[in-house]
């Protein structure tokens, strides 16, 4: 066992209201420069949805990540390093600028410099990197609340997996957003891919950066990570990424983004991993045990072997305190309620998500029953407007058991705090109904809705 | 766990022991399978991220306008540049078991700073060329800057051609000192032309910048011009509030929407419009919180909703109805539940006898029964309604009514203590009578009637019933034995108001709007009247919206939940709540130096001085129920309003058709009243309202300053008609005229409606919008990072501060700092040119005032008709005179004048002494040495202005919270000033605001209660200390008797669909397909990506949206005209021309498309087909409607208070054709 210590998210997407606010915090903070104009480390998507850049979850086209070899072997899916380096030279596999967006302003200072004229001023867009007049086409996020949908949707990579069934409850509109990040895997596939060495994993706290020294720019990285979240700036010519605010982290303040979040939704902490075992874990065959394979990497932090063991791996004290109340692990390995974007990328992510949970009941009312009544709320779960099966392609390889598991606890706690809110005995049957105790489900209610500052972070 | 690789590998063990050798190439940690680099220590390659973290302060500031959030932020200063914002995150606690207000902001704040040094900003004062060149010629040659000004603008030519460059660029750079020279010299010739009341300031929303609204209000309080008021004209004013609650509009905080058990969001889209605030609805869920949505489209707040009802828009009223009859019908009449029945005795006017009046072979609603009507001759009874108690069956006359309000016999008896009477809710059981009643439910919402019956009694030889009785009437819920038609169940569709009757209207299925209203109701006996309504533009925007609030609000008092933490209506539209009321008002309008000011409804002054009221085809026929007395009968809405102003219900600016001061001249030359002068120049027709001749150059608005505000590119309802009417330059109006039939009767008419009214428009701002790129001379303001101010909102109980996190760069000034160059200006032209002035003011029956007693049972008498005498107070305004000293208006403005003390600060019928507080704000803002006002409190930089507005009010002053409360109590009688005692020594100073947000102290000045930490909600007080709503029967009204609310059919609530605007203006009907394209319902939703017109220019929101002006369309809409994603599209009716990108989706119903507000012209909008100008505003296909029963006053609960009442800028009835346009767009 080699204890190593993680930076990890939690984001509850049952809060996300969709503002934006996180990318644009971000934005203003990192990547508000010439060069990376078209660079949202944070963004926010709407799903059903193409996503930022377009697509990019279609890794039959993108390349990302890892896939297992006919040999059993884990490789990267742009092919095995040595033909990678043998290749070095040509042309990766990555998104164009009209995949994420041709950047713009416009022409501000007309609106005040203009001489008297026959109509209005007015502000033409122009591109920022040809500096000529344009139509907009695609933004950061062009499909926003479903914008341009049905049609822009047909295109989104999760929903063509699905079946025709769950493609008809689509027509009866839903969405949800997707806030996304850097994902600072265990397994990052971007380090792997970079020929120059240039992309390294913080040991202390696995926080996944680009050195800006020793990059040379063959942006393998931008083709291997699955998530694209390693982009090119343009002006620079070296590849760059979220962070994870380390200036911030590591003087105690969470990353822009959570601090941000008006929905209140991220929770930042730490959690111990085994290093040793991770490529066992990556290797995993079937896709849909990936879930609990990366669960099964996170050491308990409080098991005295575990402390034990990080103290002889230089972990300082504090940080094992830190992974003992961490919320991030108390959300994956306590409540199990969140889970990890895309594992079967097999980069063993670590910006986890809690399905959101809407609506719930009025597919089921439809039929004439209450949908508050406890007694049908696990009905309910299973008529969501969002598919399930949706929701699992994204977060559990399609196994939308684990999926309806989780939905239903965060179900099971909205009733039986129902009956603590009316001031009536709380059934603690409903609590075991999702294998927990009334305790646990008060704890739930206080990380999840509560939500306290210095909880969430 | 094994402590080496037990499974898998990478790629081929060939392939790996090959890229094994580079590890030694590589600094760092290599795992042992060659996945990952690990890296300790070295990280100077990383320095540029830490570099561009770092940075040297972090100052705390806000956004100050138009936007509720109030939320606080951390502005990062690095090199003495602003680089980036975030929230702070120290807001006081909330408490340990609920969750907190950190952090508040939104993107759109977050984006802010990118204003600063945009290239949008206005760096330098600029000024319209051609008028720039014709003051400087002019001044030369004149030698005077006031001669100068009046030289243009009484030379048609050259004013013609200044005013029709307007918006055609143009604008050039002038330095401060003439531009504000320019300004002042206006200021002084339109004074002494036409006078003060010529002149007219817009700014909305003072909480969220207290300083900077009250420096510019304050200078037209001082040179006596009014101020325009906003909530109204933005239609976000709630008519239904001061009509049923006597109040503006008082909400919970979003922290006690956890209290909630049952929240409906009703036309609020709550994570667009309240994003700081929407986690709260997110959180309670999981407290068990059920969440219902009713929105047309699969709106962003439907994604967090447990049911969603999509009824048609406009329909809201209907489904609300339907509910309200399942409420009565199955918890007061099928079972009673007793919370709800002691809950409606106690707090509502249900119990209250209404008199019937004989018509044809039935009887219709008539007045509240009065003491009056009894015999009672002593003071207030005509104001004194009464009720039966249960106990004695005999007539009582509660404490409480209005008629306990004022005058020493109801000292100590205006609470709601009913003491051992129990008041008798319905006559059930004796007599009955059938009863007629006005519907709307008809094609196209045209009067009709339905008869139903009430039980009825004698009393004083009046027939009367309870309001309870005919509500059941109303609603269609029958009891045994009464006559008329009622529906046989929820399922007759025959019948208004079931279930299955609104289903024709909504396309909500009647199971799903009965089973929400039970739960509703349910959920409210449960909790204890935890069921709340969260409630907003989407039901308020309309034209009919007071009767679709009055229904909702019949659901949350029905059910006992106003007054009751995590219960009743909680309206977010434009609401603000400048928590420190008192102090910012005395400020504002100057009410420390003379009193009262002017102030202005502004939907009727745009109305006639836009000249809307020239295009408005129709009478108000259409409107009246068929139960009226036909008093609207050929009326237009312009007439109207020429009687509301008359007989003083509403304020009318400009008053009269001559100039005030000389008015008041006049008469003093001739040794007369002023008020009897001008009754003697109305009688012999020597003087007349300017409201009745709009189009008389002597009438016009001569200059309108607009600051924090953005007119013309936001909230003008019919924007072509500003551009046409009031500023002479080019527009994209296609209506026609009225045709003589239709005309206004009490207005003039001039065939030549007249161009270029306004002959200076000033912008103050710090970004180019439509009203900078349109106004004669702009001003470049300091932005919200760059100033002190304070800032509070009603969706939290916390006060905070603006601060500078770097001082106005270029040549901007705050606010503050540009209306005090002003001020100087015009004081030093003014010494010459106008002096001391008397000025003849006339000021309309005010709200919590004994002036609503002016017109007893809302019977209306017009004394220009002959129908009573005209008395000056009662039957007309109020005139009187104030003296202004124009030369020290500078000096004035710039400390705190000496009626604090002497005259006391009245807020809401209560008033408090700060008699200490002054002596206190001498010392710590120090003492004018000179001028006019020597020895007074300095007001001369904006902290001063801070700290004043901080020690004047109660609820951040808690000597004169716990004095208001104990004056409050004087005439209460019932304890109060407990609520505020524990914090009586504490004062609130404007450096506590800049360390953290502080909490607010519980004050008279509202209705709810903060004391010992609890959350905010309304009419606690009320409830819980026994203490009247400001109302007719201090209690919250369903029934209004007044005349005209009579007369629409509206004494009760009722339900009435959007205006047909084919039967009204000839548009196409809906669903048309016509050559020019398909007609669709045109909505103006709030915007995700702005603020109101901010940001929608701002380059980041712009980057995550689509980055331009957009129409949202159903898929079967775009279907029908061939438009695909993204394509160009332009919609067109009467009152101009729009272009836009279409967005295409099916989370937008058919049959309605969305653009939402406010996209203004100047970002990426190119010449329209239609009319080869450039393509307008959202509100270039909207126009103003008025509807006459906003126009009431004078009588209880419906008199006016600015901003509390007056009629509302609603827009949301409109249509529009709309097609695909040529994808080949010209600039």
């Amino acid at each position: 066992m080699r204890v190593m210590a993680q930076m990890g998210m939690v984001m509850n997407l049952d809060k996300c209201i969709g503002c934006h606010t996180c990318s644009v915090t971000c934005k203003q903070a990192w990547t508000n420069r010439s060069g990376v104009e078209y660079v949202w480390f944070n963004n926010v998507e709407t799903r059903p949805g193409q996503g930022y850049p377009r697509t990019y979850e279609d890794q039959d086209k993108w390349k990302g990540g890892w896939e297992i070899g006919r040999n059993g072997r884990l490789r990267l899916r742009t092919g095995s390093r040595l033909k990678r380096l043998l290749t070095i030279f040509s042309n990766p596999v990555q998104p164009s600028i009209n995949d994420y967006y041709e950047p713009w302003t416009y022409d501000y200072d007309t609106l005040l410099d203009a001489p008297l004229q026959e109509h209005t001023p007015v502000a033409q867009p122009r591109s920022l990197l040809t500096d000529q007049p344009m139509k907009i086409e695609w933004s950061a996020n062009w499909d926003d609340n479903l914008g341009g949908a049905p049609e822009l949707t047909q295109d989104d990579p999760v929903l063509r997996r699905l079946s025709d069934e769950v493609k008809k409850q689509f027509e009866q509109t839903s969405m949800f957003y997707l806030p996304r990040i850097c994902e600072h895997c265990i397994n990052p596939s971007c380090a792997a891919s970079c020929p120059s060495g240039a992309i390294y994993k913080r040991a202390e706290d696995g926080i996944v950066l680009v050195d800006q020294d020793r990059c040379r720019g063959w942006r393998a990285c931008v083709t291997g990570c699955p998530y694209k979240k390693v982009y090119f700036n343009h002006r620079t010519g070296k590849a760059e990424k979220c962070t994870f605010c380390f200036p911030r982290v590591e003087v105690g303040i969470p990353t822009v983004c959570s601090e941000t979040c008006v929905g209140r939704l991220r929770y930042i902490g730490i959690v111990l991993y085994d290093a040793d075992r991770v490529l066992e874990a990556a290797s995993t065959p079937d896709p849909k045990d990936l879930y609990e394979a990366q669960r099964s990497l996170l050491l308990d932090p409080h098991d005295p072997r575990v402390v034990d063991a990080a103290a002889k791996a230089g972990i300082p004290r504090d940080w094992i305190d830190a992974a003992q109340r961490s919320p991030i692990y108390a959300l994956i390995n306590g409540y199990e309620v969140a889970l990890p974007l895309h594992p079967e990328y097999r980069t063993m992510p670590m910006v986890w998500y809690i399905p959101p949970l809407s609506p719930v009941v009025d597919a089921l009312t439809q039929t004439g029953h209450d949908g508050e009544n406890a007694g049908n709320l696990f009905g309910a779960i299973e008529a969501l407007r969002i598919p399930v099966e949706y929701l699992a392609e994204l977060f559990t390889a399609g196994d939308a058991d684990r999926v309806t598991g989780v939905l239903r606890k965060l179900g099971a706690m909205r009733s039986y705090m129902r009956d603590l809110n009316l001031g009536r005995p709380p059934q603690e049957s409903i609590a075991a109904a999702v294998g927990m105790t009334g305790d646990q489900v008060r704890d739930m209610h206080r990380l999840l809705a509560v939500a306290k500052y210095d909880e969430r972070y | 766990m094994s402590s080496t690789q037990s499974r898998g590998g990478l790629d081929s063990p060939l392939e790996e022991s090959l890229v094994r050798t580079s590890r030694f190439f590589r600094r760092g940690e290599v795992s042992a399978d060659l996945r990952s680099l690990h890296q300790i220590g070295g990280r100077d390659a990383d320095s540029f991220y830490r570099d561009r973290w770092a940075h040297d302060k972090v100052v705390r500031s806000t956004h100050g306008v138009n936007c509720t959030g109030s939320c606080s932020w951390k502005v990062f200063v690095k090199d003495g540049i602003i680089t980036w914002e975030a929230q702070q995150t120290d807001y006081p606690s909330t408490g340990p078991d609920r969750p907190e207000y950190e952090p508040r902001g939104c993107p759109r704040g977050a984006a802010f700073s990118w204003y600063t040094y945009s290239p949008t900003r206005v760096r330098y004062p600029y000024v319209r060329g051609s008028l720039l060149q014709m003051y400087r010629e002019a001044k030369q040659r004149l030698g005077d800057p006031v001669l100068a000004w009046a030289d243009i603008v009484t030379d048609p030519e050259r004013s013609r051609l200044y005013k029709s460059h307007r918006g055609k660029g143009g604008l050039v750079r002038a330095t401060w000192d003439e531009a504000a020279e320019m300004v002042a010299a206006a200021h002084v010739y339109t004074i002494k032309t036409f006078g003060p009341d010529r002149i007219a300031g817009f700014s909305p929303i003072p909480a969220m910048s207290m300083v900077s609204h009250a420096a510019g209000a304050r200078f037209m309080a001082l040179i006596g011009a009014p101020m325009l008021s906003f909530y109204d004209w933005y239609a976000d004013l709630p008519v239904a509030s001061p009509q049923m609650f006597g109040d503006q509009t008082d909400v919970p905080e979003s922290g006690d929407w956890w209290d909630a058990s049952y929240l409906m969001l009703w036309g609020s889209n709550v994570p667009v419009t309240r994003t700081p605030d929407a986690h709260w609805m997110t959180e309670a869920r999981y407290r068990g919180q059920k969440v219902v949505v009713m929105s047309p489209d699969y709106s962003d707040a439907t994604k967090f909703a447990d049911e969603w009802l999509a009824p048609h828009p406009g329909t809201d009223g209907a489904l609300a109805m339907a509910m309200g009859h399942v409420v009565l019908k199955e918890f007061f009449v099928d079972r009673q539940v007793p919370r709800f029945t002691d809950y409606v005795k106690r707090f509502t006017d249900l119990p209250f006898l209404l008199t019937l009046e004989q018509r044809g072979d039935a009887y219709v609603p008539g007045k509240f029964l009065t003491a009056a009507d009894l015999g009672d001759t002593t003071e207030g009874a005509d104001f004194k309604t009464v009720l039966i108690d249960a106990a004695t069956g005999d007539p009582h006359v509660p404490n409480g009514s209005l008629g306990f309000r004022f005058g020493e016999s109801g000292k100590g008896r205006w609470n709601l203590d009913l003491g051992e009477v129990d008041p008798l809710l319905t006559l059930d059981g004796g007599d009955a009578a059938p009863v007629d009643l006005a519907r709307f439910d008809t094609p196209r919402g045209e009067g009709a009637t339905l008869r139903r019956g009430v039980p009825v009694r004698r009393v004083g030889g009046h027939l009367v019933t309870t309001v309870f009785d005919l509500l059941l009437a109303q609603f269609g819920v029958g009891r045994p034995g009464l006559p008329g038609e009622w529906p046989s169940g929820l399922d007759d569709a025959s019948q208004p108001y079931t279930p299955a009757w609104q289903e024709q209207f909504t396309g909500v299925p009647a199971a799903a709007a009965a089973r929400i209203g039970r739960e509703f109701a349910q959920n409210a006996e449960d909790s204890g009247g935890r069921s709340m309504i969260i409630m907003g533009a989407g039901t308020n925007h309309w034209f009919h919206s007071d009767t679709i609030y009055r229904a909702f609000l019949t659901l949350t008092t029905l059910t006992g939940c106003q007054g009751v933490n995590g219960g009743g209506w909680a309206h977010y539209v434009g609401q603000e709540k400048c928590r420190p009321v008192t102090g910012w008002t005395t400020l504002a309008f100057a009410l420390d130096w003379a009193r009262p000011p002017r102030q202005m409804i502004q939907t009727a002054y745009w109305y006639l001085h836009t000249d809307q009221w020239r295009y408005d085809q129709t009478t108000l026929d259409g409107l009246a129920s068929p139960l009226g007395t036909g008093r609207f009968a050929g009326k237009a809405p312009a007439d109207v309003l020429a009687i509301s102003a008359r007989m003083g219900w509403m304020p009318s600016h400009p008053t009269f058709n001559r100039n005030p001061l000389d008015l008041a001249d006049e008469a003093a030359a001739a040794g007369k009243e002023p008020a009897q002068h001008v009754l003697d120049g109305l009688d012999d027709g020597s003087l007349r309202f300017a409201g009745e001749d709009p189009d008389a150059p002597e009438n016009f608005p001569r200059i309108l300053t607009v600051w924090r505000a953005n007119l013309l590119g936001s909230s003008a309802k019919g924007n072509e008609y500003f551009l046409r009417h009031l500023l002479g330059t080019d527009s994209s109006l296609r209506a026609t005229e009225t045709p003589p039939e239709a005309r206004p009767r009490e207005l003039v008419w001039r065939d030549q409606a007249p161009t270029g009214k306004l002959d200076l428009l000033l912008a103050l701002d710090f970004r180019m919008t439509s009203t900078t790129v349109f106004a004669d001379v702009v001003l470049p303001a300091a932005t919200w990072y760059e100033k002190h101010d304070l800032n509070t909102t009603d969706m939290h109980p916390y006060v905070h501060s603006f601060n500078p996190a770097i001082a106005p760069p270029w040549e901007t000034r705050t606010d503050f700092d540009s209306f005090g160059t002003i001020a100087a200006a015009f004081s030093r032209l003014a010494a010459t040119h106008l002096g001391v002035r008397r000025d003849l003011v006339a000021v309309p029956l005010l709200h919590d005032t004994p002036d609503e007693l002016a017109n007893p049972r809302g019977v209306v008498r017009d004394w220009k008709a002959g129908e009573c005498e005209p008395i000056p107070g009662k039957t007309m305004p109020k005139f009187v005179v104030v003296e202004r000293d124009y030369a020290a208006v500078a000096d004035k403005w710039a400390a705190l004048g000496p009626l604090v003390e002497q005259a006391g600060l009245q807020i809401k019928g209560v008033t408090t002494t700060p008699d200490k507080e002054v002596e206190y704000l001498r010392g710590k803002n120090g003492p004018v040495r000179s001028g006019a006002a020597a020895g007074r409190p300095s007001l001369s930089r904006d902290v001063h202005w801070c700290e004043t507005i901080l020690a004047l009010s109660g609820t951040t002053n808690g000597r004169l919270a716990t004095q208001g409360f104990r004056f409050a109590e004087e005439r209460t009688g019932t304890r109060m000033a407990d609520l505020a005692a524990e914090h009586e020594g504490k004062l609130v100073t404007f450096a506590d605001t800049q360390s953290r947000p502080t909490p607010v102290i519980t004050s008279p000045e509202w209705s709810g209660s903060e004391h010992g930490g609890r959350r905010y909600s309304p009419f606690t007080v009320n409830v819980e200390r026994l203490k009247p709503w400001h109302t007719l029967t201090g209690r919250m009204h369903f029934f209004l008797d007044h005349d005209w609310m009579t007369e629409v059919g509206e004494n009760l609530p009722v339900f009435r669909p959007p205006l047909d605007m084919h039967a009204l203006y000839g548009e196409p009907q809906l669903g048309n397909r016509g050559e020019l394209g398909l007609t669709v319902r045109y909505l103006t939703p709030h915007n995700k990506w702005s603020i109101h017109s901010e940001y929608q220019d701002n380059l980041f929101m712009l980057s995550l949206s689509r980055g331009g002006p957009l129409i949202w369309m159903s898929t079967q809409d775009a279907a029908t005209i061939g438009v695909r994603d993204n394509d160009w599209i332009e919609a067109v009716n009467r009152n101009g021309v729009v272009v836009a990108r279409a967005i295409v989706s099916q989370r937008m119903p058919a049959g309605t498309v969305y653009m939402h507000h406010a996209q203004d012209r100047l970002i990426d909008v190119p010449r329209a087909e239609t009319s080869g100008k450039r393509g307008g505003i959202h509100n270039s296909l909207t126009r103003l409607f008025l509807k006459p029963t906003h126009l009431i006053g004078g009588y209880a609960q419906l008199s006016f208070a600015f901003n509390y009442l007056g009629p509302t800028g609603n827009q949301r009835d409109e249509v529009t054709v709309i097609r695909r346009r040529s994808q080949e767009v010209q600039y």
